[in-house]
């Protein structure tokens, strides 16, 4: 029976358990100092007043927190971090779930198709966003060019209106949805490479012996594809959560937070209160209405992670 | 002068005793077999000798100094895993040099050294190769030149023949014990497949659940079992128990014999034995059966060499002897080798 | 299967694989048109944006490399990237090994504390952290960035090498130590040379992800000269609110696509080590 070898040897390059906290004592102590301390003092600040003028701990209670949710911008971030952050995902996974099966399919030039669609996560995320910047111009937008040309938009009757542009990021409700787009184009990478992962780990006996068994396609992706790979499929939902209810970069190069606060999100108001604006407590109070969900999407990974024990 | 000296050696991994208090003397040279059914304890006691697991209490001597607490690079002992635990990056000649190089020999030496292992094995041809070229059968060549290579105090080996084709493996078992002999090196076999451990040992261990249940040449372990696990264990099939009062009778099935075959004398016990099932292996016929009272009925094989030609079919009853000089006698509630209720 | 039907699979299929690559590629495609388009017929409303209906120009990349600080901004993610890679190495390699070899029951726990902190994320932690940057003098300075980056690093990269460090047999370890050498030599001279793979994948990916890092960089430094590409693009080729579209285009295609290029290279690896972390 093997067990935990742990040998007393003459020197301690022989002792296995005084190596074993030795070395993973440099990453314990790194991530407590730069992980765990800034986080409790996120949490001073919150219950502060600092400001970069006046940075000194000066404990206040929960006045910050009372500021922070009677301010109309910060209902606005938060209500935004939410729905890009769940319409975008949902829509993930939904995609990347057609695009991972076609990518299971064999066929010619494969790998210049794999390259072009792990583009979007495989570039730096703020040079990407200034790639859509253009896209949706408010002046020079191709999209509005194709919708000029094909004539949705631009003459007097036509489907989008009569005006020559749509403002995609002028607009409160098309700044949303280009949020949202540029989000669903930089996550559907990773998700579809985690969803291949799923789809590959299905064994093919699984599949044949349905299709002895006279299941047609739809049955089988019904009954054995999907309940097989939904441990899967949850991660790659709840990563793609993470990421994008964490994000500032794409809100930031993509709009600021505007038109006038509408796509603000929790994390660039953060951003605005707190760096640019100085007032470090409330800044720190905004972020820390983050973190209730992200434990509790915490949970629900582990939670998984112990159950996918599947396949 | 004795090699290698095992000292009441226990090994608990939380509650479970894996090793328990178990005391083995080796005699210089000697080819000792530890056997016994996976979970016995064999292996982690294997590795306590290694050095790569560490006893719970007990003492291991090794050519007289106490090696129990010093790690395995010190203690003059080589090993083959199952495995093989070739380095996969590492060339043949590298993977049998390593041992070498690690205690800084020079190369000159290394590579006379390497030869005469290599040469020994016949794998003299395959020094340029990587693991993976190489075939089952010549991995297996490779590891124990490795081992052999520093010409270890003592050589430990754990289930080497498992993995391979059990056409190779008689062949593999007869080279083994041919070149153990030449070098004389005491060697400690770890194996579960009894037929290799009565080929093979000059002595064997029997284990079970961590303890020794006897110790001794094949002969004494096949003819005389100290208990009912090794009488079952050892020898396939494994040895009719039949229940008399508060002891258990015990014969092997090649002793259990048509009547007629053994020459009738009062040193002889006849039993009806009513046939059920009979299996033809060519050079033996197995046959199955009952014996004793309808109520009580236990259930024997004997085991028919093939030149015996004798028609014997299912569902008759024929009368079968066995001399008392060949059963073996064993108190009900221990299991253990006793002289009460002899016949 | 019929000739029609395979026919119309096929079809199918191109269609839906062409519609992803040109939705993932159109702001990449983009990237390289306005690159080198002239102003004048980038600016144009009225033109084919997908052609170029003037001759292209070089003009944009020369203002982009030899005007504005771009090479500083590659030079200055290049050492960022390094040395982040040096700390994760450092840390992550003998974090990974010690979980995967030695700890049992708190080895798991460490395992799922270390990928737990990734959900404390930089937009919660960047404003103590500035306030500690300025407090050590670090304001401005790239080392901020180097100390700060391997807290995304070290997680992640750790949990990979841990499922690395499991595929290889233990009987390699206890072998390489019968055979002479101590445990840490066993580790050092045997294990480390067969989990290179590994090793490479997290470098590749330490650096990429260095590379991508916006926020805290954003954060600590606003000196045009110290900043990293990630950030340098998008806030110095802005003059005022006019957009300097061709230098900028140039700018994210020049510092995307290698990167790009070699992060794709290392998919397959990435993938592996990651699925063998998450499913398993």
């Amino acid at each position: 029976m093997r067990g935990e070898t742990s040998i007393t040897g003459s020197g301690i390059r022989d002792r296995a358990d005084l190596l074993a906290r030795f070395m993973i004592a440099p990453a314990v102590l790194y991530i407590t100092a730069m992980i765990g301390f800034p986080f409790i003092f996120a949490i001073l600040y919150s219950l502060s007043d600092a400001t970069t003028g006046d940075p000194s701990l000066h404990l206040i209670g929960f006045g910050n927190f009372r500021a922070v949710l009677a301010d109309p911008v910060f209902r606005i971030s938060l209500k935004n971090t939410f729905i890009f952050a769940f319409v975008s995902q949902t829509l993930v996974i939904l995609l990347s779930r057609i695009l991972a099966t076609a990518l299971m399919a064999e066929f010619r030039g494969k790998w210049i198709i794999r390259f072009l669609v792990m583009l979007p996560w495989t570039a730096p995320i703020s040079l990407g966003t200034i790639g859509w910047l253009w896209m949706f111009d408010s002046i020079f937008s191709p999209i509005d060019w194709i919708f000029r040309y094909t004539g949705l938009l631009g003459t007097p009757g036509a489907l989008l209106g009569p005006m020559q542009n749509l403002y995609w990021l002028g607009e409160p409700a098309l700044a949303m949805i280009s949020v949202i787009t540029v989000h669903i184009w930089r996550l559907l990478p990773l998700a579809t490479v985690i969803q291949l992962a799923g789809l590959s780990s299905i064994p093919r006996d699984l599949l044949e012996a349905a299709e002895v068994d006279g299941a047609r396609a739809w049955r089988r992706t019904l009954e054995i594809t999907i309940p097989l790979t939904l441990p899967i499929i949850s991660i790659a939902f709840l990563f793609g959560l993470v990421f994008t209810f964490t994000d500032m970069t794409v809100v930031y190069v993509l709009t600021r937070g505007g038109p006038i606060h509408m796509t603000q999100v929790l994390s660039t108001w953060t951003f605005f209160k707190g760096i640019e604006g100085g007032d470090l407590a409330q800044g720190a109070a905004v972020s820390l209405f983050m973190f209730p969900v992200l434990a509790g999407i915490a949970a629900l990974v582990l939670r998984l992670a112990r159950r996918s024990e599947v396949v | 002068m004795a090699n290698l000296e095992i000292q009441h050696l226990s090994k608990l991994f939380g509650e479970v005793k894996a090793v328990d208090d178990v005391n083995i003397l080796t005699t210089e040279g000697e080819f000792l077999v530890l056997l016994g059914p996976s979970g016995c304890g064999k292996t982690t006691l294997l590795r306590m000798i290694a050095g790569i697991e560490a006893p719970t209490s007990g003492d291991i001597i090794i050519n007289g100094q106490a090696v129990t607490h010093l790690p395995p690079r010190v203690r003059n002992i080589a090993m083959v895993f199952q495995s093989y635990a070739l380095y996969p990056h590492m060339t043949v000649f590298k993977n049998i040099a390593f041992p070498l190089r690690t205690r800084g020999v020079d190369r000159a030496k290394i590579r006379q050294k390497v030869e005469w292992a290599s040469g020994m094995f016949g794998i003299g041809h395959l020094l340029d190769r990587k693991p993976r070229e190489l075939s089952g059968g010549e991995r297996q060549r490779v590891a124990l030149a490795r081992a052999i290579v520093r010409e270890p105090s003592v050589f430990l080996l754990d289930e080497p023949l498992s993995n391979l084709d059990a056409i190779l493996r008689a062949s593999a078992r007869e080279e083994l014990r041919q070149f153990q002999k030449r070098l004389g090196v005491t060697t400690v076999y770890v194996t579960h497949d009894q037929v290799e451990a009565m080929g093979l040992g000059d002595r064997i261990v029997v284990m079970s659940q961590g303890k020794v249940r006897q110790a001794g040449t094949p002969s004494e372990i096949y003819q005389w079992p100290a208990d009912t696990f090794v009488a079952t264990f050892v020898g396939s099939p494994p040895m009719n128990l039949i229940e008399q009062g508060d002891v258990l009778l015990g014969f092997r099935p090649e002793t259990f014999l048509p009547a007629g075959f053994i020459r009738d004398s009062p040193e002889v016990v006849t039993y009806p034995f009513q046939v059920t099932w009979i299996e033809y292996l060519g050079a033996e016929r197995l046959v199955y059966g009952d014996i004793g009272e309808k109520c009580c009925a236990r259930h024997v094989v004997s085991r028919l060499p093939g030149n015996i030609s004798l028609t014997i079919e299912a569902g008759q009853t024929y009368p079968f002897t066995v001399l008392k000089q060949d059963i073996r006698y064993f108190d009900r509630s221990s299991g253990l080798l006793t002289d009460k209720g002899r016949i | 299967m019929t000739g029609a039907r395979t026919v119309v699979r096929r079809g199918g299929l191109y269609s839906i694989l062409s519609i992803f690559a040109i939705f993932s590629t159109f702001p990449f495609y983009w990237m390289v048109i306005a690159t080198f388009k002239r102003d004048h017929d980038l600016f144009s409303p009225t033109n084919n944006p997908f052609l170029f209906n003037e001759p292209p120009t070089m003009d944009h990349l020369r203002l982009l490399i030899f005007e504005t600080h771009f090479l500083t901004y590659l030079l200055n993610t290049f050492l960022v990237g390094m040395a982040v890679v040096a700390i994760t190495l450092a840390v992550a390699v003998p974090a990974a090994y010690s979980l995967a070899r030695w700890a049992r029951g708190w080895g798991e726990m460490f395992g799922i504390g270390i990928f737990l902190t990734y959900l404390v994320p930089p937009t919660i932690l960047f404003i103590p952290l500035s306030r500690f940057a300025s407090v050590l003098g670090l304001q401005e300075s790239l080392w901020s960035l180097i100390l700060i980056y391997p807290t995304f690093t070290i997680p992640f990269c750790t949990w990979l090498l841990m499922g690395f460090f499991k595929t290889i047999p233990r009987d390699i370890e206890e072998q390489a130590m019968i055979d002479g050498l101590s445990r840490l030599g066993a580790m050092v001279k045997v294990v480390l040379p067969l989990a290179v793979s590994g090793i490479l994948t997290i470098i590749v990916f330490a650096f990429t992800l260095s590379m991508h890092e916006f926020i805290y960089a954003l954060t600590f430094i606003s000196v045009s000269a110290h900043k990293t590409v990630s950030i340098g693009v998008p806030t110095e080729l802005v003059r005022g609110d006019v957009f300097q579209w061709g230098p900028l285009m140039a700018g994210a295609l020049l510092a995307s696509i290698p990167v790009a290029v070699v992060y794709t290279f290392f998919l397959d690896r990435f993938i592996a080590g990651f699925t063998m972390g998450a499913v398993k």
